[in-house]
């Protein structure tokens, strides 16, 4: 090892921390711009958050095995209560509400769902025998973990949120080694029961954006415009982008929400391509260290919960993307390390702590040679 | 490693299940998520090159346009002005409102809200609410224009609370003289949507731009209008105006000159007072029409935010039809204005002016006797204009044929239109046997002489015709009349009358006036400077029905009067018709005032002043005041008027073709004239009275 870095820097996972860190201060950047030339509001806000979240993360990432695995289910119990409370007391006040307000932040129960439905789930596998496996017991139980904070998200109703908790969840259970014929029959009913799911569980300001994706110029001022105006923004930039500063797509508020949503419609606007080309890059390289920490993780319980976190951070690059690009319905998913908000923030570096510790417990007892 | 596990799992059976082969699923799943992972990623990345490299130009012009957005500011038109110079149809910088009512959210509350701020009256609320229910989309509609500094204030701190209403600054058309010079000089309006059809200016959907609806305004349209400016600024989506670009001044329109005389045009039009009518007076050298005026009328100024309901219904229920311009579309028949020229006629059919006929209270023409309004006993020709004998010019119309008396009478202007920039004007009639058998089917009879002799039976003119009748005759020139300065005036042919006829009709139509006539009282007041005329009193029902002078008002008969002024050498000459005027006393003063105004301005506004003392006002003043009233009595139960403003001018004509036809049926036989014309020289006691 190198004798001039000490130890405790080197020891740090710098092939993720430098393209977060990259990606962290370019979107700082970002939101100087979307914030009209400003650090306040968005930008310094964001940096700070970052700062916490990161001192979180490192937390995160000193934590033992065994006290994670022990407070595992309690942690569950403890977010399914908040997001029940959350409920009653958006039903007492009369309307939907998503968040907590604790004081000195606002919580919302959901995003705290997602990281800790994965690693139930990997704790649940993890403990499962592993001749079970393939019985419906280890279909069921995990089932019912997702599908219980998934119907209460639902009813607040947040679709986007719910979704990633969904897709967090399956994804751990498809890498437990579940019956592949599982998941094929799950996507062809799914597939099979979508119209149907389309009119009867949508509501219609939602089947607008889903309708609305496939042909957003057939509406361009009603629900329609925001795609319309992103793509707008995304193409108008070129190559090169319109120069820090002068984007007009998202200083004259033609762009919806250019620092949480859009906030890479407002990037790439400004930045062009090479920025977009960036920002994808720094993504890529975060999640395939992520993987490569869930393959080197010595236990079941390690790689399925290092995989679940990486899975649950692509699904909000993914949907984020896709969606700012024309090609997913507007569903409200912020993009992770870039947008301005707290709550992504904090589901994101959470996720990113556990990848941390993961990473962690790799190196201090990395694996021999065959399964251990 | 991974090879190894793959195949010791493949050798189990499938039933049993053992850490390493989960450990293959997990590696061989997480390989196939993260390729799909990189996939997704791969996809991105190409679908932002798309967006950003290939289609690169489209969304950088969709950008710019939304950015940068391109208003057109309408040009200020161009001024009409009177033949001095002074402004008819002015511009007045003023501020104006306009709401979007697509922006709106509740359409009939912003309307009251702006109705209260700006003391709007209910007639245009009720109005605007109307047509806020009609209008499309994005196309602004304007509320209100000509607004204050202190109402715009008073608007413009509210606007954060009102969606989709705009203030705008902007030029407004103004009439200084108001009605007077409505039916000459029409109106603006905001573009209809036919117009748009027609001519796909953007200009005509521009806020606040208005097109010539009628009159000289229409006729001109193209001269006034002008080039827009343009105005690029950078907007906020919502509208809000960054900053300005670039922008580019509009050009004025181009003026219009017109030979109308301002300041007698508006008092004529003041000076006909209660009655309905019109006054015509030209320039003897150049043809020139100094004045064109037609009364009651309307307030162009109040049309240019439209037509509004009451003011509408006002105008349509009064029986004096303030919308016809009866200059133009008047049609009247003639009576005893034509008879110098008959005269004329005479003359140059070799008719000696001493000739003399015995009136006896009429005469008889073959085999029956025609009345004359009183019995003038021995009547030479000056004698019959001066006291307008009827005897006369029976007798002498049937000798030299009425064919020929009325194709000189067509020589001099009368059944003709006249090249002029107006919209429309009608024809009237001159009837003639062929005439008579073509639209009738009946054969002329030789009371049709005896009618036509005397300007009855079949006769319609327009006042403008008569005008240039009288400037003809007085002239002995082919004079056309012209209404616009383009050019100097031309040199018009002239008939070649001896010099002897043009003298001895100037003479008998002076002694009309100033002799032992029937208008003594059209005298001037001035030394020195003499008028000469001929008095017409048009019967439009029979006898039976009406004594012509009392009764229901549209029984009453025209009053009419033709002249010129000086007498030796005439430099003006025109008509005054006032329709019902119960005779030709209605007229002449009229006439003589006018005159009066145009040779001592001074003394021509000392008589009109004292009349609008006992009329109630001005002319504008009293139209105010009959608004006002018939808004406060009739303002919730009126029909408002037709979408279109051109469907009321289609409306006004076609009333007013049928309205000529009113003297049509006592043309059906000999028409026995009033006892006693000579008498009639004061205006009728109950002018005055509505009817």
């Amino acid at each position: 090892m190198n004798t001039v870095i000490p130890a405790p820097i080197a020891r740090q996972p710098w092939s993720m921390l430098i393209p977060l860190f990259l990606l962290v201060g370019f979107g700082a950047a970002v939101l100087y711009s979307a914030g009209g030339g400003s650090m306040s509001p968005f930008a310094s806000s964001h940096l700070l958050r970052f700062g916490v979240a990161m001192v979180m993360a490192s937390v995160i990432a000193s934590l033992p095995r065994e006290l994670v695995k022990f407070l595992t289910y309690p942690a569950y119990v403890a977010v399914l209560l908040l997001l029940i409370a959350v409920e009653i007391i958006g039903q007492v006040g009369g309307g939907s509400q998503r968040w907590l307000d604790l004081g000195f932040m606002v919580l919302q129960p959901s995003e705290l769902m997602k990281p800790v439905v994965v690693v139930t789930l990997a704790h649940f596998y993890a403990s499962l025998p592993l001749g079970m496996i393939t019985s419906w017991r280890a279909l069921l139980v995990p089932g019912a973990f997702i599908a219980v904070p998934v119907a209460f998200v639902l009813l607040q109703p947040d679709l986007g949120t719910s979704l990633a908790i969904a897709f967090g969840g399956v994804v751990v259970m498809l890498l437990a080694g579940l019956p592949l014929k599982w998941f094929l029959g799950a996507g062809a009913a799914a597939a099979a029961a979508a119209p149907a799911l389309f009119y009867l569980a949508l509501q219609p300001y939602q089947q607008r954006r889903v309708l609305t994706m496939f042909n957003p110029e057939a509406d361009p001022l009603g629900a329609g415009y925001h795609i319309t105006q992103s793509k707008i923004a995304i193409g108008s930039g070129g190559i090169f982008g319109k120069g820090f500063n002068n984007g007009s797509q998202s200083h004259l508020q033609y762009l919806p929400e250019p620092h949480t949503d859009f906030v890479f419609a407002t990037m790439a606007e400004e930045w062009g391509f090479i920025g977009g080309l960036f920002v994808i890059g720094m993504f890529a390289l975060i999640l395939r260290w992520g993987w490569r920490v869930a393959m080197d993780a010595r236990d079941r319980f390690s790689s399925l919960l290092a995989a679940g976190m990486v899975a649950t951070i692509f699904f909000y690059i993914a949907v984020n993307l896709l969606m700012v690009m024309g090609f997913a319905p507007v569903v409200g998913i912020p993009l992770p390390f870039m947008s301005h908000g707290g709550s992504s923030m904090l589901t994101n570096m959470i996720c990113i702590g556990a990848l941390m510790m993961v990473n962690s417990w790799n190196r201090r007892a990395p694996r021999t040679g065959l399964a251990g | 490693m991974l090879g190894l596990g793959k195949k010791r799992g493949a050798k189990r059976s499938s039933t049993l299940v053992n850490a390493s082969m989960l450990k293959n699923a997990f590696d061989r799943r997480s390989m196939v998520i993260g390729s799909i992972q990189g996939g997704i990623g791969v996809l991105l990345a190409v679908r932002m090159g798309y967006l950003a490299i290939a289609e690169n130009e489209k969304y950088r012009l969709e950008s710019e346009s939304n950015r940068v957005n391109l208003t057109l500011i309408p040009p200020r038109r161009g001024w009409i002005l009177d033949r001095n110079g002074a402004p008819l149809a002015s511009n007045r910088a003023d501020f104006r409102v306009d709401v979007i009512p697509e922006r709106l959210t509740d359409p009939d509350q912003t309307i009251d809200e702006i109705g209260a701020l700006l003391g709007l009256n209910e007639a245009r609320i009720a109005d605007l609410k109307q047509e806020m229910e009609t209008a499309r989309g994005f196309a602004p509609v304007e509320v209100a224009s000509g607004l204050n500094y202190e109402q715009f204030a008073a608007l413009s701190v509210r606007l954060p609370d009102m969606q989709g209403v705009v203030p705008q600054r902007g030029f407004s058309r103004f009439y200084p003289t108001a009605s007077s010079v409505g039916h000459l000089i029409g109106y603006v309006g905001p573009a209809s949507a036919e117009e748009y059809e027609q001519d796909r200016n953007p200009l005509l959907i521009t806020p606040g731009y208005k097109i010539g609806k009628d009159g000289l305004e229409k006729q001109f349209e193209q001269d006034l209008r002008g080039v827009p400016g343009a105005r690029r600024v950078e907007v906020t989506a919502s509208g809000r105006i960054i900053r300005d670009l670039e922008t580019r001044d509009d050009i004025q329109g181009d003026p219009v000159k017109l030979t109308i005389d301002g300041p007698l045009q508006d008092y004529a039009a003041r000076r006909i007072g209660l009655e309905s009518g019109s006054v015509v007076v030209m320039d003897c050298a150049t043809g020139d029409l100094l004045c064109m005026a037609s009364m009651p009328s309307f307030d162009p100024n109040s049309f240019s935010d439209g037509i509004g309901s009451v003011e509408y219904a006002m105008l349509r229920e009064d029986q004096r039809v303030p919308l016809r311009n009866k200059v133009l579309k008047g049609l009247y028949p003639p009576g005893s204005t034509v008879k110098p020229m008959h005269c004329m006629s005479f003359l140059k059919e070799g008719v000696d002016p001493g000739e003399t006929i015995v009136c006896g209270g009429g005469r008889r023409i073959g085999n029956r006797f025609f009345r004359c309004h009183s019995n003038h006993g021995v009547v030479d020709m000056t004698k019959a204009i001066a006291q307008s004998c009827d005897s006369y010019f029976y007798h002498f119309a049937q000798q030299v044929g009425f064919d020929t008396v009325a194709s000189f009478a067509k020589d001099l202007g009368l059944g003709q239109e006249y090249p002029l920039p107006v919209t429309s004007q009608f024809y009237g009639t001159v009837p003639t046997p062929d005439w008579k058998l073509n639209k009738f089917g009946r054969e002329w009879q030789p009371f049709d002489t005896v009618n036509a002799s005397i300007g009855q039976g079949y006769y319609l003119t327009s006042p403008l015709q008569l005008a240039v009748m009288s400037t003809r005759l007085a002239t002995g020139r082919r004079v056309n009349p012209r209404l616009i300065i383009d050019g100097p005036a031309k040199d018009f042919v002239s008939y070649d009358f001896r010099d002897e006829f043009i003298t001895h009709i100037r003479d008998a139509m002076s002694e009309v006036v100033n002799g032992a006539g029937t208008a003594r009282r059209a005298q001037l007041p001035l030394d020195g400077i003499k008028i000469a005329g001929k008095t017409g009193t048009a019967q439009v029902v029979s006898l039976s029905v009406s004594d012509g002078r009392s009764g229901p008002w549209k029984y009453r008969d025209h009053g009419l009067f033709t002249f010129f002024a000086p007498l030796e050498n005439p430099r003006y000459a025109g008509a005054v018709v006032i329709e019902h005027g119960g005779g030709s006393g209605s007229a002449y003063p009229i006439a003589r005032d006018v005159m009066t105004f145009m040779f001592d301005p001074e003394k021509g506004l000392a008589a009109l002043t004292a009349l609008e003392k006992q009329w109630g006002g001005t002319a504008q003043e009293r139209l105010e005041k009959r608004y006002a009233a018939y808004a406060a009595e009739r303002g919730a139960t009126v029909t408002p008027p037709p979408r279109r403003d051109e469907d009321i001018f289609d409306q006004v004509e076609a009333e007013a073709r049928v309205a000529a036809r009113q003297s049509e049926a006592i043309a059906e036989d000999a028409i026995a004239p009033r006892e006693d014309q000579a008498a009639s020289g004061s205006p009728p006691p109950d002018a005055v009275t509505r009817p």
